[in-house]
């Protein structure tokens, strides 16, 4: 594979360069259900429920819950040094955008669906949101 | 993003720290919705929490001599005065609420501590623009009052109501406040807590603004509250439609404004009844307390508890929570004093997700609410979830069948 097709194009949501692990998520995220001492998912019938998302780069649809859970969330997760390194979404909604924002994890979108397709769990990738791009590594 | 004069002057910092912080966090909102300009907003609603990262995030705007320009109403913490009284929290949860009172007043916010300003103390107009943050608040006033608000967290509704301006995206536009999803209601409404279920079906519903097919007028208040607030918890959602009864959906061209439906959704008996068995402890077991206001109770729903447990005696704990308005209404009526003597309490400025209920960590309550039982897992409090009638039978012989 040549390393043009390593590459990809996305948008910026919050700033940022991270590399790291990739752990992908089906369905939607809520922060606050995920434990901070560990970074695991503990909503009850999550596709990530038991899952630890701590220092890796979280691929998920979109966020959802209330205004208030999202920020909360990912302050304690960042208190502890647990909160994932960066995260691509494909839903922006604007609490989710705000509490990447505020809490200053780097967020992007609009990956095409050859990246999608490509993606497993445990693969390395660098997401540049400064620069739009995610590299598969 | 383009920007005037003087939303230029606020981000260089010439109107204070604060308001710089605030109008960044803006303008990168806007950019990452593409947003062309900000536009003025004349209300505000701030889902104060209480929680660690909310008084981060207001003291560090304190700090840098943030003021509001448009003075927000607030989420309830808890009602430092009756906890501390009754002896539930210690001094360190004492204390963050103290603080969180004291960060808020100085930053000049409205201090309703209520879930459900916009049936009560901020009420927008038809085609007003506002930023409002909280589950329920976001969609009532988005879809019942056809007033306008993306759905602000509760951050950047405090910037907004300090800087007075928000980025123009999303839901503050014509041609994004159309329905794309089709929900077809064949399940059967028969009360509010249906409205319960029917929002928590986020997950089949998907993203996107649903428009709901089905529902018969009328639909109360307290209705409208329950769908917002529970599409937001098992979801995200800005606003909905009810095809004949919410005003930007009098027709189903209009509520799609002439587009087909990306997707259709049909609801049955049987998926509120899934629904309500994966997210309710079961029943045929005793319960150790009755929560219910959240969101805060209206004084029609006091009444029905007042009703119910009148002359009666309870067998647990029983907790209604609601707006400062609301209790004194209650008390003036005599509601109080009737639940009172049956055992249980209303108590107003007061959210279920908050540590004065640690003391009821491990136990096991009855509520109305899926947010209820949802967001307190966090601090070890589960709940069985029925109908109000259900509940308050439960609470009154401190089983649930």
């Amino acid at each position: 594979m040549s390393i043009a097709e390593r590459s990809f194009k996305c948008h910026r949501i919050s700033e940022g360069i991270a590399e790291g692990e990739v752990i992908v998520s089906k369905d939607d995220i809520m922060f606050y259900l995920i434990n901070p001492d560990t970074g695991v998912v503990i909503e009850k019938g999550h596709d990530l429920e038991g899952r630890s998302i701590a220092g890796k780069i979280l691929v998920f649809p979109g966020g959802k819950g209330s205004s208030v859970v999202q920020a909360d969330g990912l302050y304690q997760l960042s208190m502890k040094q647990n909160a994932p390194k960066a995260m691509i979404i494909q839903n922006p909604d604007t609490v989710l955008v705000a509490s990447a924002i505020i809490m200053e994890v780097p967020m992007v979108d609009q990956l095409n669906e050859i990246f999608y397709a490509e993606l497993t769990d445990g693969c390395v990738i660098r997401v540049d949101a400064n620069a739009e791009t995610v590299e598969m590594i | 993003v383009e920007l005037t004069r003087y939303e230029q002057e606020m981000l260089e910092g010439k109107h204070g720290e604060g308001t710089a912080i605030a109008m960044k966090i803006q303008v990168a909102i806007g950019e990452s919705f593409y947003a062309k300009r900000m536009v003025p907003i004349t209300r505000a609603h701030v889902a104060l929490s209480n929680q660690e990262a909310d008084l981060w995030f207001a003291e560090k705007l304190l700090k840098a001599g943030a003021k509001c320009k448009i003075p927000p109403t607030v989420n309830p913490g808890f009602n430092l005065n009756y906890f501390k009284n009754a002896g539930k929290v210690t001094d360190e949860f004492a204390s963050l609420m103290q603080r969180t009172h004291d960060t808020y007043k100085a930053l000049g916010a409205v201090l309703s501590y209520n879930c459900t300003p916009y049936i009560q103390t901020n009420v927008p107009f038809f085609g007003e623009i506002t930023a409002f943050s909280e589950s329920s608040a976001t969609p009532y006033i988005n879809s019942v009052w056809g007033a306008r608000s993306n759905r602000e967290a509760a951050q950047s509704a405090l910037c907004a109501a300090i800087t007075g301006v928000v980025p123009e995206y999303g839901l503050l536009l014509d041609e994004n406040r159309h329905g794309d999803v089709l929900v077809k209601v064949e399940a059967d409404l028969k009360s509010d807590f249906e409205y319960q279920l029917l929002g928590y079906m986020g997950k089949k519903i998907g993203p996107g603004i649903p428009v709901f097919q089905g529902l018969k007028s009328p639909i109360t208040p307290e209705a409208f509250m329950n769908l917002g607030a529970q599409l937001n918890t098992s979801g995200a959602y800005g606003m909905f439609h009810v095809l004949g009864v919410t005003p930007e959906a009098p027709t189903y061209e209009v509520a799609f404004g002439g587009k087909a439906p990306k997707r259709t959704v049909i609801i049955t008996n049987e998926d509120l009844q899934e629904i309500l068995s994966q997210i309710s402890e079961p029943g045929q077991q005793k319960i150790d307390f009755a929560m219910f206001g959240c969101p805060h109770f209206t004084l029609r729903q006091v009444q029905i508890i007042a009703e119910k447990v009148e002359g009666k005696t309870l067998a647990t704990e029983l907790w209604v929570l609601t707006s400062s308005h609301t209790k004194e209404m209650a008390d003036r009526m005599g509601l109080t004093t009737i639940i009172q003597n049956a055992g249980g309490d209303i108590v107003s400025d007061t959210c279920p997700d908050q540590p004065c209920w640690h003391y009821l960590s491990g136990k096991t309550g009855i509520t109305d609410s899926p947010k209820c039982a949802y967001y307190p897992k966090r601090r070890g409090l589960s709940f069985v979830i029925r109908d109000l009638e259900t509940c308050i039978e439960a609470a009154l012989k401190g089983e649930i069948d």
